[in-house]
Formats: C-alpha cells, sequence, structure tokens
C-alpha cells in the first residue's frame, strides 16, 4: 500500500495508529519529515527508499554513534544496505517512542548492540559496543585490559547459562531490572 | 540457510515443538555468509578445521578465547564430573572457533539464538504466546453464531477446534489465534511485536479478511451488527480523543531542546515542573467551579469598603485585594442566592429550602466538601503514581548487575547536541573506569583510623548542619514574635499610610526566602570537606539537609499561624484572621519566586560570567537539579496549605509556574551544562514524587484538618461565622438531614461510628499493615524461585555444551572415517 504520496490516506493513517505506538500527530509529522528527505520525482512513488545516507543526516540520528546499526535494524531491504521506507521510518520512531513496551524497546535495543547479527552478544560486540559507548577519542577509550575485565564482568553478570554469550532473553533479564532504560531508549522528532 | 542435518535426534526435537524454524524467511540472515565460507565443499576447508580442531586437542591449557578468560576456570571445575568416556576433551565455551559447518548452522539455529534476529522465530513466538492468552481469556463462542450442523460436542469447543494439520504455517495459526481474541487483545498483541511494519499489516489483513468472512457467513442479527459498529466507533473516537489530548502537552518544542542538549537529567526537572502545572490546574478547576463562580455571580449583601487599586496590591495581596473573590472572608454562610433577609448569623438551609426554589446552593457545605475533597483526590492521584513509579524503580534482586546496567542502558538516546554526546561519552568512560577499579579494589579495606577520621568529619559536618537549621528556626519564631507584638502596639495607631503597614509584613517573607537561598549554599560548603563512598549518598545527604530545613521552616510558619494569629486575632485589629493568613501565604509565594527570579540572575548567569571571566574556567556551572525540585516543592506546599484560606492561590501558583518554567528554561540553556556525575533520573524521579507526596502533601492536609477540626473560625467574616469549629458545617447539614428525612438516620449513625470513632481508624489501619507484610513475604518467596530458575538455566546451559560437543566428536569421527578411506584410495 502505497504510503509515500504527498497525502497519507485516512484508512493508512488510523492503520498505522493501531498497528504502532504512535500518536496521529507523530504519525504526520513522521511523514513530513520523511517526504522533505525524498527527491522530487520520488515524491510521488509508492513505497519510495531513503538511502541510509540521508537517514543519518536527520539531526535526531547526526550524532548518535549507533545510526548505522539503527538503520539497518529497521530497514526491510533486501540489499541489506540500511535504506528505510517510510513504514521503516514509522517502525524506527515506534520502538523509540514513549508508549512502546519495555519489550519492544529491548527486542531493538539487543538488535542494534548485536553488530555481528548473528543473534546472540559475544565479546567482540561487547567491545564494539562498548567503543561507541566511550567515543572515538584516544583518551577516552578504555584500555585493553580494563576492555577485558569489563567484558568479563558483564558475561559473569549477565550470562546465566554460561554459554559466553548474551542472547535475547538474558539481554532481556538484565534490562528488566534497569530502571532508566525506558526513559533513556526515546527518539522525539 | 539450514540444510536438514542428518542427525537422529533432531526428529523427536521437532515433534516437542522446540523446532527451530527451518525455513528462514529472515530478515537477517547475514549467518549465511559465515555459513557460505565454510561449506564450500572443499576438502581444504574442512581440512583445516581438522587441523584446527588437533591442534586444539594437543594443548591441555585451553587459551583460544583471549578475552573470556577468568570464566574458563569455572568450567574446568564444573565439566570435571561430566566428563565422558574415551577421555574426551573438556567443556569448552561455545564460541564460533573451530567448530564445523554443521555444527555452525546448528549453533545458528538454535531458537535462543534465532529469536533475537529472525523472523520465522518471532511469529513462531508470538503464536505461542497468543495461544496461551486464548487459554487465558476462554472465549467460547456463543451456540447461536452455530449453525446447526457443526460439531456435535460444543464443550469441547476450543483449543482442540483448530486444526492440527502439520502443515499448517506458524503464521497462519497465529492468524487464527489472533482472530480469537478479543479486539483489545488483538490490538495489544499486535502492537507489541517486534515485527516490521509491513508485515504487521499483512498479518492484520489476513485476520480482518478472515473475520468479514466469518462474519458474512452468519446471519447476524440488527442487534449484534449495531453493537459492532458501535464498538468500531467507539474505539476510532478513543483514539481521538487520546491525540487530542497529546496534542493539548504544552512545552513539548521546548522539552525536546532541553533534553537534546541535556539528557534525562534535567528533563525530569521540568516534567516535574509540568506535573505540579496539572496539579494546581485541577486545584484550581475545583475550586474556581464550586466556590468561586457560584459566589462571584451572588456577591455578597454586605458593603464592603472598597479600596482603589494601587501597585503594591501585587505585592502584599492585600489592600484592594482582600475584600474579593480571592480570599476567604468573602465568601458568604448562608445558601445562595439569598431571597430573604434572615437573622444574619448561622442562617442555613433550614429555612429557605422550603421556599420553592429552583437553584440553592449552601455555601459553607460547599466550602467545606470542596476543599476536603480536592485534598482527598490529590492524594489518591498522588500515591497512584508513587506506587507505580516505584514499581518502575526499584525491582527486587537490583544489586548485582551494576556494570552491566551501566553498559547497556545508560546511552541517553534523546540526546542530540554533538558536544552533548560527547560529554556523554567522557561521562560513561569516567564511569565505567572508576566502576572497575571500586571493583578491583574491593578487598582492601581502610584502616581503623581513616574511617574513624571520616566519621569525626561527618559528624562535625551534621553539627553543623542542624545548629545553623535550630539557629534559623529560633531566629524566624522571634522575629515573628516580634512582628506579632509590634502590631499589636500598633494597631490602633493610625499614623502612616495603611499601604505602608502592609507593606511592613513583607519582612517576614522576605527574611524566610532568604533563609532558604543562603542555607543551602552552606551546606553545599559543608559538604566539599566530606568525602562519601558514592555520589548517590552524596546526593541523599544534600537531599536530607535541604529538606530538614524546609520542613522546619515551615513548621515555625504553622505554629504562628495557627497557633499564635488565629486564637488572638483580635488583638491585632483583624477581623478576619483567615484572610489574613491567606494574605501571607500570597506573600510567602510572591517572595519565593522573587528569590527564584534573583538566585537564577546570580546563582547561574552571573556566576558563569565570573567563572569564565574571572577564574577563566572553560565549562560552565553545573544545574543544581535536586535544590530546585525541593525550590518547586516547597513552593506547592505552600500552595496547598493556601487553598483553604484563599481559594484563587492556585491560579497565582499556575501563573509563578509558568513563569518559572521560561526563566529557567533560559537560563539553563544559556548558562549551565549537564551534570558530570551521575544522575539516576528514575529513581530521583521516585523519590521527588515521594517526597511531593510524604511530607508536603501530608503536612499541608495536617495542617488544614487541624485548622478545620479545632480552631475557632472568626466570627464577623467567612462561610463558618459563628461555629465552633469549621467542621462543625458538616454535622449541622447532618442534623438537618435526619430531621428531614428519618430515613437518612443511618447515613448520620454511620457519620458518627466510622468518621469520628478512632477504634475503626486502628482496626483499619491494622489490615494494611497486615495486607502489606503478605505482599512482603510473596516477593521475598519470589526471589528465592528467582534464584532456583537461574540455576536450572544454568544446568540446561550445561546440556547444551554437551550435546554441541557431542555433535562435534560424531562430525569428527565421520570426517576422520571419510579421511582413511581416501587416503586408502590414493594409496592403491
Amino acid at each position: 500500500m502505497g504510503t509515500t504520496a504527498s497525502q497519507l490516506s485516512k484508512e493508512s493513517l488510523s492503520e498505522y495508529q493501531e498497528l504502532t505506538f504512535l500518536t496521529k500527530q507523530e504519525i504526520l509529522l513522521a511523514h513530513k519529515r520523511f517526504t522533505e528527505l525524498l527527491e522530487k520525482h520520488e515524491k510521488d512513488q509508492i513505497d519510495a527508499r531513503v538511502s541510509m545516507g540521508k537517514i543519518i543526516t536527520l539531526p535526531e540520528l547526526k550524532s548518535n554513534p549507533f545510526k548505522e546499526r539503527i538503520c539497518q535494524v529497521f530497514s526491510t531491504s533486501e540489499q541489506k544496505d540500511g535504506s528505510l521506507t517510510f513504514e521503516d521510518f514509522l517502525d524506527l520512531l515506534s520502538a523509540f517512542s514513549d508508549s512502546a513496551t519495555l519489550e519492544i524497546k529491548s527486542h531493538y535495543a539487543f538488535r542494534i548492540f548485536d553488530f555481528d547479527d548473528d543473534g546472540t552478544l559475544d565479546c567482540a560486540d561487547l567491545e564494539k559496543l562498548v567503543n561507541c559507548l566511550t567515543g572515538e577519542t584516544n583518551d577516552a577509550k578504555l584500555s585493553s585490559t580494563e576492555m577485558k575485565q569489563l567484558i568479563s564482568n558483564i558475561l559473569e553478570e549477565s550470562d546465566i547459562d554460561k554459554d559466553g554469550t548474551v542472547n535475547l532473553s538474558e539481554f532481556q533479564h538484565v534490562i528488566s531490572r534497569s530502571p532508566d532504560f525506558v526513559s533513556s531508549f526515546k527518539i522525539v522528532l | 540457510m539450514a540444510r536438514n542435518v542428518n542427525f537422529d535426534l533432531s526428529h523427536p526435537l521437532m515433534e516437542a515443538g522446540l523446532e527451530s524454524p527451518a525455513d528462514e524467511e529472515g530478515v537477517h540472515d547475514s549467518f549465511q555468509q559465515l555459513i557460505a565460507e565454510h561449506t564450500d565443499d572443499g576438502a581444504e576447508s574442512s581440512a583445516l578445521e581438522l587441523q584446527q580442531l588437533q591442534s586444539d586437542l594437543d594443548e591441555e591449557s585451553r587459551d583460544n578465547i583471549p578475552l573470556c578468560g577468568p570464566e574458563h576456570e569455572h568450567r574446568r571445575q564444573g565439566a570435571s564430573d561430566l566428563e565422558c568416556d574415551g577421555g574426551e576433551r573438556e567443556m569448552d565455551q561455545i564460541q564460533g572457533e573451530g567448530w564445523s559447518s554443521d555444527t555452525l548452522k546448528i549453533l545458528s539455529s538454535m531458537p535462543s539464538r534465532t529469536i533475537g534476529r529472525n523472523r520465522g522465530a518471532i511469529i513462531s513466538q508470538y503464536c505461542n504466546k497468543t495461544l496461551k492468552l486464548r487459554r487465558r481469556r476462554q472465549t467460547r463462542p456463543s451456540i447461536r453464531d452455530f449453525s446447526p450442523s457443526s460439531r456435535p460436542s460444543i464443550r469441547s469447543y476450543g483449543m482442540e477446534g483448530d486444526t492440527t494439520d502439520a502443515e499448517v504455517s506458524k503464521r497462519e495459526r497465529l492468524v487464527n489465534n489472533l482472530q480469537n481474541l478479543p479486539v483489545s487483545d488483538r490490538v495489544r498483541m499486535l502492537r507489541g511485536m517486534p515485527l516490521s511494519v509491513a508485515e504487521k499489516k499483512e498479518i492484520r489483513n489476513l485476520v480482518m479478511q478472515k473475520e468479514k468472512r466469518i462474519l458474512s457467513n452468519k446471519k447476524l442479527s440488527c442487534y449484534s451488527q449495531l453493537k459492532y459498529y458501535i464498538i468500531i466507533a467507539a474505539r476510532k473516537s478513543w483514539y481521538s480523543w487520546l491525540s487530542f489530548l497529546h496534542s493539548l502537552e504544552p512545552w513539548q518544542t521546548l522539552l525536546k531542546r532541553v533534553s537534546g542538549r541535556f539528557g534525562t537529567g534535567v528533563l525530569s526537572y521540568f516534567l516535574f515542573l509540568k506535573t505540579l502545572v496539572f496539579f494546581n490546574v485541577f486545584l484550581f478547576l475545583v475550586t474556581g467551579a464550586f466556590l468561586v463562580l457560584p459566589q462571584a455571580v451572588h456577591p455578597p449583601d454586605e458593603a464592603t469598603e472598597t479600596r482603589s487599586f494601587s501597585g503594591l496590591e501585587l505585592l502584599t495581596g492585600a489592600g484592594s485585594f482582600s475584600h474579593t473573590v480571592m480570599y476567604y472572608g468573602y465568601y458568604t454562610n448562608y445558601t445562595l442566592p439569598r431571597r430573604s433577609r434572615g437573622e444574619g448569623r448561622g442562617q442555613n438551609a433550614s429555612a429557605l429550602s422550603s421556599d420553592s426554589q429552583q437553584f440553592s446552593y449552601n455555601m459553607p457545605l460547599a466550602y467545606f466538601f470542596t476543599i476536603g475533597m480536592a485534598f482527598f483526590i490529590t492524594c489518591i492521584i498522588l500515591v497512584y503514581s508513587m506506587s507505580k513509579t516505584f514499581g518502575r524503580s526499584f525491582r527486587i534482586n537490583k544489586s548485582h548487575s551494576i556494570l552491566t546496567m551501566k553498559t547497556f542502558s545508560s546511552w541517553d538516546f534523546k540526546v542530540i547536541k554533538k558536544k552533548s554526546v560527547q560529554i556523554m561519552s567522557e561521562n560513561i568512560c569516567t564511569q565505567l573506569k572508576e566502576l572497575l577499579a571500586e571493583l578491583t579494589q574491593k578487598n582492601t579495606k581502610s584502616t581503623f583510623c581513616k574511617r574513624f577520621c571520616r566519621q569525626m568529619v561527618h559528624g562535625v559536618a551534621w553539627t553543623i548542619c542542624i545548629a545553623s537549621t535550630t539557629g534559623c528556626m529560633a531566629g524566624v519564631y522571634y522575629f515573628s514574635e516580634f512582628i506579632h507584638k509590634d502590631l499589636q502596639q500598633n494597631y490602633r495607631k493610625f499614623e502612616g499610610n495603611p499601604l505602608m503597614k502592609e507593606a511592613r509584613l513583607l519582612s517576614l517573607p522576605t527574611v524566610v526566602s532568604l533563609i532558604n537561598l543562603l542555607l543551602p549554599a552552606l551546606f553545599n560548603l559543608v559538604a566539599w570537606m566530606e568525602i562519601y563512598e558514592s555520589p548517590s549518598v552524596f546526593a541523599y545527604v544534600a537531599i536530607g539537609r535541604n529538606l530538614m530545613l524546609k520542613t522546619s521552616m515551615l513548621g515555625v510558619l504553622c505554629f504562628h499561624w495557627l497557633g499564635r494569629v488565629a486564637p488572638e486575632y483580635e488583638s491585632i485589629g483583624l477581623t478576619c484572621w483567615e484572610s489574613f493568613v491567606g494574605e501571607e501565604l500570597y506573600r510567602f509565594l510572591l517572595m519565593d519566586f522573587i528569590f527564584t527570579l534573583l538566585d537564577t540572575l546570580f546563582g547561574e548567569l552571573l556566576w558563569r560570567l565570573f567563572s569564565e571571566k574571572v577564574l577563566k574556567r572553560r565549562r560552565k556551572p553545573v544545574f543544581d537539579i535536586a535544590r530546585n525540585v525541593l525550590d518547586l516543592i516547597y513552593g506547592q506546599t505552600l500552595a496547598w496549605l493556601g487553598v483553604l484560606f484563599s481559594p484563587l492561590l492556585p491560579a497565582v501558583q499556575i501563573l509563578k509556574l509558568f513563569l518559572v518554567f521560561y526563566i529557567k528554561m533560559s537560563s539553563v540553556m544559556m548558562n549551565c551544562q549537564a551534570p558530570r556525575k551521575p544522575y539516576r533520573a528514575s529513581q530521583m524521579t521516585t523519590i521527588f514524587i515521594t517526597l511531593l507526596c510524604i511530607p508536603s502533601l501530608l503536612g499541608a492536609s495536617v495542617c488544614v484538618t487541624y485548622t478545620m477540626w479545632s480552631i475557632t473560625p472568626s466570627t464577623s467574616c467567612g462561610p463558618f461565622r459563628g461555629l465552633s469549629t469549621m467542621f462543625k458545617a458538616g454535622k449541622h447539614w447532618m442534623e438537618i438531614l435526619e430531621k428531614d428525612n428519618p430515613n437518612l438516620s443511618v447515613l448520620s449513625k454511620a457519620h458518627t461510628y466510622f468518621v469520628e470513632n478512632p477504634f475503626f481508624l486502628f482496626v483499619g489501619a491494622g489490615i494494611f499493615l497486615i495486607v502489606i507484610y503478605f505482599h512482603s513475604q510473596v516477593v521475598d518467596g519470589q526471589r528465592k524461585i528467582i534464584s532456583l530458575l537461574q540455576d536450572q538455566i544454568q544446568n540446561e546451559g550445561e546440556d547444551k555444551k554437551f550435546l554441541i560437543n557431542r555433535l562435534q566428536s560424531v562430525h569428527k569421527q565421520k570426517q576422520d572415517a571419510g579421511k582413511r578411506l581416501k587416503s586408502q584410495d590414493s594409496t592403491c
């Protein structure tokens, strides 16, 4: 169903309201911002895609170290290039909205942190995650001993079945005990 | 994709419903690359693997996973009892190194891993969830919905009615389950599924199609069709109501800018401000509708001295404001509208209700019940939100995973500005390093001398704080006594402007606000010399000291008003002490606002200029969230104290909060930066809501209840004039009701036995405590279950590793046999 015609149909609007956690105003605002990213000739196309390069120029994502991962997680393109249709964009905003459940947020957070997309967070994933968190400047990075210690501590605390990786259930178990997660995992347009 | 591995154990697993989705219509099948690399069908790759395995076998000390060293030792000990025959090599973590391609395929398609990335697995998981939900809801269709030729035993309709055909895909089963759920559950399930919108749309269309088909097959009566349409219309209107409410939320763009630059911590201050605005709007609407409006429409008959408006009224609240609807004294004590001039004092509804009137409004009763109901409803809303935030932020078993939680949930996605993102990264790095350092140094205990010194310093600091608080309390007490005496002596002399007299009354609020401003700064100074174990303890101590100061100030003031002014009001020349107290509270609110302005100006703007130009520091001052929130709570307590005496005070408070919002917003944007220390937003929010409820609202309610219960109202003004206490108005009304309508005597008896009897309160409190005790026992039991389950999961993990190792050894044996055959062929 086409949704990047210049106007959203009432039917699609109510459908999106039912399927996502966004309110009507948020969906309309998302539509507006999305069409601004499209080329002129694409504006009337059905299911037009916006490349990842353009999405990460949005001010809400520009400085986020996880921006490429976010685009890749929510993208439904076959080429895995991180391009988003309008519906993918709505998915993104819905997962990061105020009223999304803890389960949805933790699910997508897990997928974002899973840099190699193998369904678990192993040592390499965790290392990349910590490097993203602490930034790329040299003095802000953790030394390799500290990194090893940190990763082993994390695995000790959260890997319940002791297989050396954190799978989705273990991740959700840790997150459910962290009260700040829901309020920090939010992006508002 | 995963090919079918010829492994005997797989089949029973499939039957037991533990299948891993074999046909992965995966959105992400990036594991494919890894698999493709390994399954080149070339002997070289398998030879390489074999070599690797061989070399791994040779080394006894398995160090092939350098990053996860410490766990390995633990594994060795645990694995020794599970060693298999033939000197198998020991258990190892399930890493992707050195395993064969088949093993890798099996690993990658294990349910625990696919659930995190694969659409088919998610659908299968949600299929199970919807099935469970259906079982719980047990929506049995009514017999009318069945055609006469349907299956004979309706009683066994339920899940067994579903087709158990093995070829029916998981998706169809999901659609079937969704279709059988009630609509609200269906919408909730669909929304909560972590699938993309396009897939959800397809599922939803399938469900709707099925529903339409079923509906068109049955002949629906008019009634059920109507019901169906009404439900759809109700749902649509509910959505539009929600969007309308959402659009009413004020300040959305501004809040987004603040959170984009400063993160969740500073945002929580502004959200707290917004909550207070809503509480005050509610109060204002209630008092406005029930008190102000009726009285404004029917002004009292007594001739009032009207004074001309001079600017000083805005500051003192007296003058031309004092005989308006703003204060208690204006309100009448009879039923509105007054048709006949009765005897005057204490005239009640009885004489007038017998007349035929379309509209009668008993003012004293309305006043009493409105204030009571407003407080009661505010209390309920506050307790409800307090319990909700408690549930969110304090969970059982929280103590152990600090590092993990910090790693996974400390990134604030709301922060947008590049500089703030950088600051946040630096903060996280520092915190992680500190936590790691703490963990490695846990064993070093400080010497007795050091600890003793630290405790001494703490003791000195607390003594200073308590002494200064007590000193200020005494100071305010004596100052208020002085003013009281001054008024007693001076009220007879008509010297000077009456306005000047009122301006002199501004002195007490100024003194109190000054103390509230300066003393927390002193506390901060004192806290500099102390050393705390953790920054959160430091924050709690600062909040505790500040709170102690503010409650003591308010306590002294309440004593002064209710204990000094109220009984002796005639000696200082007042006709109406309640209006006077209302004016005092207005002055206090105003002074609080002026001092907030000054504090923002000096504390933030000038300090920033000073530190940049003179001290040459690069960093801007930090916005002290806790102190500002406590100031807000203090202002709100004043507003709650004053509602009884000045029904329009919530409106003043709303205005003040609006102005404070814009002032603080611009000041924060210009002058401050985000806090450097970690700020646990949700825990702090819980604490602040608790503080709003327990000392603030509770204290205000206690004061108001005491006023209503025991203090004599003034005899010549207000709705309760002539009664011995305000509470008597309610009792009076009950007696009148009983007289008029003997059937309602039950109500008054209930009132006497329940409300006025302390025994009932004791019993109620006792039951409440017992319920709390039971709940805490349940929580303890749940903690034990959690640890049992953790042990069980650990055992399952061991099983998994064992099976994978066996799989690997079987593959290796096959490979070896194959190699031997090949080498035999080649030699022949």
